[in-house]
């Protein structure tokens, strides 16, 4: 905690605690890990260093760190992330259907990539941004950027769920679409659960974080329930009409290796929770029971968005320019991944990555009085079916009239089952993995 | 009369808004090396320096290794499982571009596990067999022959696995040199492209 405070002091501007700025820039150099403390006090002395701020280090907010510091070395970077872990959402219900047996391949840390590109890591939450002074209010004190880059992932809607307590219902009725102790729980108590239970999925109308999400997640709990559970049964009530991707490949892999298992209902929207009974109920009228009960409660741009005053008239998402990333309401905001209306891109870890990239160029290219760069971006997207068969979407982006479309003609789902994309689907996690951690 | 004044209040900044987006727009170029090429890292590795082991690296492969390769993923001719889907969002000219970019990051030296005997052997048939094409033990290549130095061992076994089964077409030269050879043979030339560093 004080190497936190301690690193995090070096960050402040000018304002703020400006009077402890003499002390940091006496500071050691290596001081405070792996991070380049030296070099952020060094350009926070001379007093005329620019500097962006990346709030969350996940799929996006990793990446857009890196790129910034690839692309332009004068430009300090600061990544404020609250976990000194980040473990990946895609793979992790591999875990939940026992195909994995930890998530430490799923896990990564911040050192090498703070050290190998000059990064500076603070392990803190941001509570509060001040778009006029260009400030984010962290624990600790505040930073100030000259340019502010969000990619803070979802937050739930808990209020369109009644009887939801964020704090509580999790703990009974995991979401498990954060992953790490709630991934945990929700294998733990498949894993409890006796043989002919119950297991109910609940799914909200689109969009929300990675649209397959859902639909693996039956895949890989049906799989774990034919093995070890067999009279155990799925209950998937989905919010939408039908499921939201890849519908025909999930449809013919829950018939080939899970017929009978999965109970899917489309148009089925939760509105309700009772944790004590572990029940849902649809449209506040018929009640659902289940042993195990995974909750996957609607959702909107992370909290930290909202508190920015970044939200758009849809009321839960983020609109940006999508050749800058820049928010439509707040300049010198970019937000990236989940958080953002990113047009025809979905919400997923590899949208994150190539939005996380189309940001950084332009964000340097503004900071340099440089012109902008039209995007151009892709989605890679695998989920599995079985042990050994996995489907994927890919898509390539490009903008038209400040809009992100997809490239007509281009990207599609696979046409079958297959076990190379199985293959395909774990480097695709090596490579994306290593990509935000080095 | 609520929205009028609503729309009297924020008209100033919406309007302000609007004229710095458009700008924004307007200004932008077309998508240059860097942008292109980005993207292809979330698999292919940054600077395309893949981790592997399926997906090859891109760094120092030849540009015309990599125009052709993503020309024959777009048609079809090339067997790919998302190549093909996202080769076909691409011109002939954007595959220059990304090849450009590709040809001239530094090879990336992988780590892998390899068979030091069949090194050796590989070593020998590559010699005897292979070295018109494949230059420079393989470092480099003649007109649109791939670099195979130092690539992901399991990447070039899967697609040799494709010219067996004819799924991928071999050049006729290639198709000449390979008939004679065993499996094991091959699998030594696999080993030491992937040794040399």
């Amino acid at each position: 905690m004080t190497t936190d405070r301690r690193s995090f002091l070096r960050l402040m501007g000018v304002g703020g605690v400006g009077a402890s700025l003499a002390a940091c820039g006496t500071q050691p150099a290596g001081y405070g890990g792996a991070s380049s403390a030296g070099a952020t006090a060094q350009t926070l002395a001379k007093g005329k260093g620019r500097r962006v701020v990346v709030v969350g280090g996940g799929y996006g907010g990793t990446i857009a760190a890196k790129y910034i510091r690839m692309l332009d070395k004068t430009i300090e970077v600061v990544l404020i992330e609250p976990n000194r872990q980040f473990v990946s959402c895609p793979f992790s219900n591999l875990y939940i259907g026992g195909l994995l047996p930890d998530l430490s391949t799923l896990t990564i840390g911040y050192e090498k990539l703070a050290a190998n590109h000059g990064i500076t890591m603070v392990h803190d939450t941001v509570t509060a941004v001040d778009a006029a002074k260009k400030t984010v209010t962290v624990s600790s004190g505040s930073i100030d950027y000259d340019r502010l880059v969000l990619s803070p992932g979802v937050d739930f809607r808990a209020e369109e769920l009644e009887g939801y307590d964020l704090a509580s219902t999790p703990l009974v009725m995991p979401h498990a679409w954060k992953a790490g102790a709630q991934t945990m729980l929700l294998r733990k108590q498949l894993v409890e659960m006796p043989d002919g239970g119950t297991v109910v999925i609940t799914v909200p109308l689109a969009p929300f974080r990675c649209p397959p999400g859902p639909y693996e997640r039956a895949s890989m709990i049906a799989m774990y329930l034919k093995q070890h559970k067999p009279k155990s049964k799925l209950i998937m009530l989905d919010a939408n009409p039908d499921i939201v991707s890849k519908a025909g490949l999930f449809r013919k892999g829950w018939k080939k290796h899970y017929d009978g298992m999965i109970q899917y209902r489309g148009a089925q929207k939760v509105t309700a929770v009772n944790a004590k009974n572990r029940s849902v109920f649809i449209e506040g009228m018929e009640e659902v029971k289940g042993d195990v009960v995974n909750v996957i409660p609607p959702q909107r741009a992370g909290n930290i968005a909202r508190t920015a005053g970044l939200i758009g008239p849809d009321k839960s998402w983020c609109p940006i320019d999508g050749t800058t990333f820049e928010s439509t309401i707040q300049r010198s905001i970019h937000v990236i991944g989940d958080a953002c209306v990113a047009g025809a891109m979905p919400k997923s870890g590899y949208s994150a990555n190539s939005e996380a990239k189309v940001c950084a160029t332009n964000i340097v290219a503004l900071m340099n009085g440089k012109e902008t760069t039209e995007m151009s971006g892709i989605n890679t997207c695998y989920s599995y079916l079985s042990a050994k068969e996995a489907v994927s979407v890919a898509g390539v982006y490009a903008v038209k009239e400040g809009k992100i479309i997809a490239v007509p003609n281009s990207g599609g789902v696979s046409p079958d089952l297959s076990e190379v994309e199985a293959v395909y689907a774990s480097s695709w996690l090596r490579n994306i993995l290593t990509e935000m951690s080095t | 009369m609520k929205q009028k004044s609503l729309s009297r209040r924020l008209g100033a900044g919406m309007l302000l808004a609007g004229a710095w987006m458009m700008s924004a727009v307007a200004n932008a170029a077309p998508p240059n090396a860097v942008m292109l090429s980005n993207a292809c890292a979330g698999c292919h590795g940054t600077g395309g320096g893949s981790a592997g082991p399926a997906m090859p690296s891109l760094a120092g492969q030849s540009k015309e290794a990599i125009v052709v390769a993503m020309k024959k993923f777009k048609s079809g001719e090339r067997p790919s499982s998302i190549m093909g889907r996202l080769a076909k969002g691409y011109s002939d000219a954007d595959f220059d571009t990304m090849g450009d970019f590709f040809s001239k990051q530094k090879l990336h030296p992988t780590q892998q596990t390899l068979d030091a005997a069949r090194v050796a052997k590989g070593a020998a048939l590559q010699e005897a067999n292979c070295s018109r094409c494949h230059l420079e033990d393989g470092r480099e290549g003649k007109d649109d022959t791939p670099a195979m130095a130092s690539q992901w061992l399991p990447y070039m076994q899967m697609q040799m696995a494709l010219y067996l089964s004819d799924k991928r077409k071999m050049p006729e030269k290639m198709a000449e040199k390979v008939k004679p050879l065993s499996v094991d043979d091959l699998e030594a030339l696999l080993h030491f492209y992937a040794s040399v560093k």
